[in-house]
C-alpha cells in the first residue's frame, strides 16, 4: 500500500534512508543539505533506525570515513552540498577506483563565488569525471525513488561504484509536495541485506585496500573502472524495472515527455524539467510540436540512446544550470553535441545556460526558448550557439 | 496552473511566513489537494525581506518557478508596503491582505492603486489576546483560508486542531491560544467579506 505524505525533497530523502537503515553515516552539514543527516540523528536518537552515525569534522572527513567504513564492509552514505562536495574532490576519486559500492545524497548547490547557498548544478558536474554513477530528481518523489534504487545498482557484481543521488538545492529541497511513499518492509526487501564479496573485516579472505599501484597495472585498473561504468546502464535499467514492479513507477536513463511527434525538444535535467513540461503543454494547445527530455542518469552518459531519441527532431534546445568555463558551452552542451555528432545525427542544436545560483526558471522561458528554435529553422534567424537565459543586460 | 490557486507571502525573516506557508500546505494536503510550499531564501538573517510560496490545485503540480501571478497575497509585515513591491503581478481578481491596526482604505493608499480587494487584519492583535505573544502567522494563515475559500471554515478548523495537536505535541499549553486566534481571524475576515456584499448590493 502507497503512503500518500506530503514532505521536502530532504524529507523523503531522509525517510528513504531510514527505511533502507544503511550501517555507517560520517557527514558534516552544509546549507541546504543540513537537514537530511539532520533527520536522520533524529529517527536515529528515536530508535527508529539503528544506523553508526558519524559526526565529523570536515566533508574531506566524511567521505574518507564513508570509503573506509564500506572497505570494511558496511552499507555507507553521506550526504553534502556545493562546497562540501568540492573539499571531497580527491576522495571522490577514491571511493570510485576502490570500486566502493557506497552512496552520496547531493542536494545540489552552486559553487563559489561570488559566494550563493542556491541550487544549480555546478557542484555535480565538477564531480562528473570522479567515476561516480550520477542520478538527478526532478522532484521529491524522483529523490526518494532513486535513492532507494541507489544501492541495488552501487552493489551489483557487474557496478561496484559509487552513486551519487542528486536534487536541486532548496527548489525541490526545500519544497513541500505531495509524494507517494512505499512501506517499509517492500523497500527493505527491495534493497536486501549487504552481503560483501570481499571486504577489509573479513580475517577469512584478507584483502588491501588502496594499495600503490605500478604503472603497468593502473591503465588495467582505469579500463576495467570504465567497463563496469558501461554496464552500469543495463543495471540501472534492470533496477528501475524491479522498481516499477513495487511501485508502479517507471524510470530509464532519461524520460521523454511529449517528443515522439516532436519538431523542436528540450533536453534538461532536474527540477527545471516540470517547468519545461509545463510549457510543453501550453503550447501544444496551439498546435506547437515540443517536448522534453529529461535527462535522469547524467553518469553513465546515455549519448548513443540521446542521439536516437533526438534523431527525428528538426532542434533540440540543451540547457546546463551550470557554467564550465570552456569558452565553449556547458557540460550537457558539450556532451550531447559530441553525442549526436558521432551517431552522426545532424540536427541542429543551441545550448543555454540557465538557472545559475538559484536564478528562477519559468515556464515563459522554457517557452522563449521553443520559439526561439522555431525561428531559427523556419526563419531562419541567426541565433548564438551558446548563450545565457534571463541574463541582465 | 488551470485548476488552481497561487498564493505569495511577504514577511520577514523570523516572523514565521515560510512556516505559514507550508501550514497551508499542510493543511490542504490533508483535504485531498496537490500542493506546494516553498520559501524564496534571500540573505538568511532575522527582519531581512523573505517570500514563500504555495500553489494548490486539484491537478499534480510540475511547475518549479517562483510565482509571479498570484491569486492572492499575503503581507506578514506592513513595513515591508514602502520597499517591496506587493502587489507585483497579483490578478485583479484576487485579493491582498495585509497584517496591519490600519484600515483598508488607508492601506489601499500604499498599493500602488490596485485595483482588486485589499483586506486588513490586525494579526498582532490577536496574537496578544489569544496567545499573549506576537506570532502573526497563525491569524494570517486563518485569514488567507478565509479570503481565499480553498477550503471550509469547518474543515479547516478540524485540521489545523490535528496539525497543533501533533506540532505542538511537548507545548500543549499554545494549542488553546493557537486555535483561538485562528477562530479570531477568520472571525474578522467574515465580517470584513460581509461588509463587502452589503456595500455591492447597496
Amino acid at each position: 500500500m502507497a503512503i500518500k505524505e506530503r514532505m521536502s525533497g530532504n524529507e523523503a530523502v531522509a525517510y528513504a534512508i531510514r527505511q533502507v537503515n544503511p550501517d555507517v553515516m560520517p557527514a558534516f552539514p552544509i546549507t541546504p543539505s543540513t537537514e537530511i543527516p539532520q533527520m536522520v540523528s533524529t529517527y536515529i536518537a528515536n530508535g527508529e533506525m539503528d544506523t553508526e552515525f558519524i559526526p565529523v569534522e570536515s566533508e574531506h572527513s566524511s567521505m574518507s570515513a564513508t570509503i573506509g567504513a564500506q572497505a570494511a564492509g558496511a552499507r555507507s552514505l553521506t550526504a553534502t552540498s556545493s562546497a562540501g562536495l568540492a573539499l571531497m574532490w580527491e576522495e571522490l576519486l577514491l571511493a570510485a577506483s576502490n570500486r566502493m559500492p557506497c552512496v552520496l545524497t547531493l542536494v545540489n548547490r552552486t559553487l563559489s563565488g561570488p559566494i550563493n547557498i542556491n541550487c544549480d548544478h555546478s557542484d555535480g558536474m565538477g564531480a562528473r569525471d570522479t567515476g561516480w554513477i550520477q542520478i538527478y530528481a526532478e522532484n521529491n518523489q524522483e529523490a526518494y525513488d532513486n535513492f532507494i534504487q541507489a544501492y541495488p545498482i552501487a552493489e551489483n557484481e557487474k557496478v561496484h561504484l559509487p552513486v551519487m543521488v542528486c536534487q536541486d538545492g532548496f527548489i525541490t529541497s526545500h519544497a513541500v509536495e505531495n509524494i507517494e511513499l512505499l512501506e517499509d518492509e517492500p523497500v527493505r526487501e527491495f534493497v536486501g541485506e549487504y552481503e560483501p564479496e570481499e571486504y577489509l573485516l573479513n580475517p577469512g579472505k584478507p584483502i588491501a585496500v588502496g594499495p600503490y599501484s605500478v604503472s603497468n597495472y593502473v591503465m588495467e585498473a582505469k579500463k576495467n573502472q570504465e567497463i563496469a561504468l558501461e554496464q552500469s546502464k543495463e543495471v540501472i535499467l534492470e533496477v528501475a524495472r524491479k522498481f516499477a514492479a513495487i511501485s508502479g513507477r517507471e524510470y530509464g536513463l532519461f524520460e521523454e515527455y511529449k517528443t515522439e511527434d516532436a519538431d523542436y525538444i528540450m533536453l534538461i535535467m532536474g527540477s527545471a524539467a516540470g517547468t519545461a513540461k509545463q510549457a510543453v503543454d501550453d503550447m501544444r494547445e496551439n498546435g506547437k510540436k515540443v517536448g522534453v527530455l529529461k535527462l535522469r542518469v547524467f553518469r553513465p552518459f546515455p549519448a548513443e540512446e540521446i542521439a536516437q531519441a533526438l534523431k527525428n527532431c528538426k532542434a533540440v534546445a540543451i540547457l546546463d544550470r551550470c557554467e564550465s568555463y570552456n569558452g565553449n558551452g556547458g557540460p550537457l552542451g558539450s556532451e550531447v553535441t559530441a553525442g549526436l555528432f558521432r551517431a552522426k545525427v545532424m540536427i541542429e542544436t543551441v545550448n543555454y545556460i540557465y538557472g545559475l545560483a538559484g536564478r528562477d526558471f519559468t515556464v515563459g522561458d522554457a517557452v522563449d526558448v521553443f520559439e526561439e528554435l522555431e525561428d531559427m529553422i523556419v526563419n531562419g534567424k541567426k541565433v548564438q550557439q551558446y548563450q545565457y537565459i534571463r541574463l541582465r543586460s | 496552473m488551470k485548476n488552481g490557486i497561487e498564493i505569495r507571502w511577504h514577511g520577514r525573516g523570523g516572523q514565521g511566513a515560510k512556516t505559514a506557508a507550508l501550514l497551508l500546505a499542510d493543511v490542504a494536503f490533508k483535504t485531498g489537494q496537490n500542493v506546494q510550499g516553498f520559501p524564496e531564501y534571500g540573505p538568511e538573517r532575522m527582519g531581512a525581506p523573505i517570500t514563500a510560496y504555495n500553489r494548490i490545485s486539484t491537478d499534480p503540480i510540475r511547475v518549479h518557478s517562483n510565482i509571479y501571478h498570484p491569486d492572492y497575497v499575503a503581507v506578514v509585515d506592513e513595513t515591508l508596503l514602502g520597499t517591496v513591491d506587493v502587489t507585483a503581478g497579483l490578478k485583479k481578481t484576487g485579493a491582498i491582505i495585509v497584517n496591519t491596526s490600519k484600515s483598508r482604505e488607508e492601506i489601499a493608499q500604499h498599493l500602488d492603486g490596485y485595483p482588486g480587494k485589499v483586506y486588513t487584519v490586525d494579526a498582532r492583535k490577536i496574537s496578544v489576546s489569544a496567545l499573549g505573544k506576537n506570532f502573526p502567522n497563525s491569524p494570517m494563515l486563518a485569514a488567507v483560508v478565509a479570503v481565499s475559500k480553498i477550503m471550509p471554515r469547518d474543515t479547516f478548523i478540524a485540521e489545523m486542531a490535528a496539525s497543533y495537536q501533533h506540532k505542538f505535541a511537548k507545548k500543549p499549553e499554545v494549542i488553546e491560544g493557537n486555535m483561538k486566534a485562528l477562530e479570531m481571524a477568520f472571525d474578522e475576515m467574515e465580517r470584513s467579506m460581509e461588509q463587502d456584499k452589503m456595500e455591492r448590493s447597496a
